[in-house]
């Protein structure tokens, strides 16, 4: 019987002590397979779900009507559908960070929180995928972003970085399945060993490819799995920098700059953390995993958070400097609207959910308080919301000539549509927790490995 | 030298620690046998070496992926540009090299994701569902905490009885025949 660690200390291990190889597994399988499930699932998922049937009733009204329901206009024609398809694939990227880079980094604290934070990317480039379908015009012309063979000899602009970008989310999401997917093969494995169940065996044995746990077969794997982390590094790097060009190869000041690749990459990262958090926290409460994601997770996670929250600084002080010193009085004049222009409280209310309140991670009663980094987590994401807002809206609503000047605000149907997608997502990470281990059993059987050897040498 | 019992898939040692499995398959190597595998609840180091296996051919896969997916956004790009509907467009280049990069780099990427999984499965022989070593009940518990080291019939050197004398001498927590 596993004996968890009774006191947290700020220097706790990345597994409590007193777990076996066996008792890791039957924890996390338990969720799955033999536990009730708790009554706040069910709530839970009621919630997400309805919220679901309120992303289908608003993209419903949206094929039916089309996008006039939204608040898009001239000037401001990009708005809603590109912030939120901005956040969303932002959210996504900490996941294959976690996966990815910590794992070529040799970070152990990857372990327990890398199944589920990549299953939180495959939600969130799904919930991200919705807006560059929905925001055309005519949504059932999509394919022709695509270059399939047809009778107009016609093909995609590979020019354009709208193109890119479906590229690169498309080899995003499908790479991200893959990843994911080959790491669920052994627990799939476990999870057929160990479910009673008929069809829950047949299920996760087809699942599993009849994985039966050879040492050969780890070897190839091991290097499959390196070999991804190899490739998906690079790839989620590439992805928000082609996400960042949608606006960089544009003129208009505020998007047309070099800052763009990395400040949206930080970004990212910035906001992918803040939504872990704001996922792993709940999770370990109510399933009672505080055993696998330890406080020293949730510090690591939250240092990782402040640092890229100061690189977006960097970017905003860098953009300030930079419309100042280019004496480009557009860039100036940009700057100057979102400090003191119509939608100057955005701006401010984005400096201080994105600068101020990160800082609190320095206090070290913050950092060993799960609530606390919880509602800094909230900030930072709604912060990371306002600022994909002031980019697309300042920038668009008052460019190069005053008299094409206007205003931009989301009707009921675009928040309608951006809350929709929470549901989607949201349902999707009920759905997972539901059916499959939200934390890598195989990988965390090697973390009790580890603990007892290093008890060994001490 | 032959076996008796032609009827077995093989003989199966079951160890609690994965340090006491790593030692049995360096043993049973140094004695001779080559047709075995060991199976483990998670990927031991050096385990592979052990069993007798040496080099994969995974990384040079996933190198011709990547390349193949260099060259076909590449060339999908320079043939729709350049060759199928070229667009004279203020006399820029046709041949628009940098902007295709993008492109050309993200299906590098996906062609050599899926080399690596689907080589990974291929050379792994998966999807298997069928497999000897499942009809050992107690093989379960190798998804578990449990490993176990399984010399196969087909060796040169299986002898039903002398195999087994051997197995013994490893210390195992038991010893199963696993049928075919």
């Amino acid at each position: 019987m596993p004996k968890s660690g009774s006191a947290k200390t700020p220097e706790a291990q990345f597994i409590e002590p007193g777990h076996t190889y066996g008792s890791v597994t039957d924890k996390i399988t338990s969720i799955v397979l033999t536990r009730k499930t708790p009554l706040s699932w069910f709530i839970g998922f009621s919630i997400a779900f309805l919220l679901l049937m309120v992303f289908l009733a608003s993209t419903g009204y949206l094929l039916l009507r089309g996008v006039g329901i939204w608040g898009i206009n001239v000037p401001v024609s990009w708005g809603f559908a590109i912030i939120n398809f901005v956040w969303w694939i932002g959210i996504g990227h900490a996941g294959t960070l976690i996966s990815a880079i910590l794992l070529l980094l040799r970070q152990e604290w990857r372990t327990s929180i890398n199944r589920f934070a990549e299953a939180m990317t495959l939600f969130a480039v799904a919930a991200a995928g919705m807006f560059p379908l929905l925001h055309m015009g005519r949504p059932w012309l999509f394919y022709w972003l695509l270059p399939y063979p047809n009778t107009m000899s016609m093909w995609p602009q590979f020019r354009s970085p709208l193109v890119w970008d479906v590229f690169a989310v498309s080899t995003y999401a499908i790479v991200s399945l893959l990843f994911w997917y080959v790491g669920l093969v052994p627990d799939f494995a476990t999870l057929r060993d160990r479910a009673k169940a008929r069809t829950a065996k047949v299920v996760y044995g087809m699942l599993s490819m009849g994985w039966r746990v050879s040492a050969k077969h780890w070897h190839r794997y091991e290097t499959a799995y390196l070999l991804l982390a190899g490739l998906a590094t690079p790839l989620v790097i590439s992805v928000h920098t082609v996400v960042s060009f949608d606006f960089a190869m544009a003129i208009v000041p505020g998007w047309h700059a070099t800052i763009f690749p990395p400040y949206f990459v930080a970004g990212a990262i910035y906001a992918g953390f803040a939504m872990v958090l704001t996922l792993s926290i709940p999770l370990r409460k109510f399933y009672g995993l505080e055993d696998f994601i330890t406080m020293r997770h949730l510090k690591n996670m939250a240092k990782v958070m402040l640092a890229t929250g100061l690189i977006v600084v960097y970017g905003y002080t860098m953009e300030i400097f930079t419309a100042w010193y280019s004496g480009n009085e557009f860039e100036a004049s940009m700057m100057a609207n979102r400090f003191f222009g119509p939608y100057r409280y955005v701006y401010y209310s984005l400096l201080f959910c994105n600068a101020v309140m990160p800082q609190f991670i320095w206090i070290g009663k913050v950092q060993n308080s799960p609530l606390a980094l919880f509602i800094v987590a909230m900030f930072v994401n709604v912060g990371m919301w306002l600022e994909r807002f002031i980019i697309v809206v300042t920038s668009l609503h008052r460019d190069f000539m005053p008299s094409s000047w206007g205003m931009y605000s989301g009707t009921i149907w675009d928040w309608a549509t951006f809350i929709g997608t929470i549901g989607l997502f949201l349902t999707l990470l009920f759905l997972f927790l539901r059916v499959l281990p939200a934390i890598s059993i195989f990988e965390m059987r090697t973390m009790v490995e580890d603990e007892e050897k290093g008890m060994q040498e001490a | 030298m032959s076996s008796q019992n032609n009827e077995l898939y093989g003989l199966m040692a079951e160890f609690s620690e994965a340090a006491a499995l790593v030692e049995a398959s360096k043993k049973a190597y140094q004695a001779g046998y080559r047709k075995m595998d060991a199976y483990t609840p998670f990927p031991i180091e050096d385990l592979s070496e052990a069993v007798g296996f040496h080099k994969t051919r995974l990384p040079l896969i996933v190198l011709i992926g990547a390349i193949t997916g260099a060259l076909l956004g590449f060339g999908m790009q320079y043939y729709a540009a350049a060759v199928s509907y070229p667009l004279n467009i203020g006399g820029r280049p046709l041949n628009s090299w940098p902007s295709f990069i993008p492109i050309t780099f993200e299906l590098t990427i996906l062609v050599a994701a899926f080399a690596a999984v689907m080589g990974m499965f291929a050379l792994n022989g998966l999807p298997q569902p069928y497999h000897p070593v499942f009809n050992v009940p107690r093989f379960a518990a190798a998804s578990r905490d449990t490993f176990f080291l399984c010399i196969e019939c087909l060796d040169g050197q299986f002898d039903l009885k002398e195999t087994r004398e051997f197995m013994q001498t490893l210390n195992p927590r038991g010893i199963f025949e696993v049928d075919p």
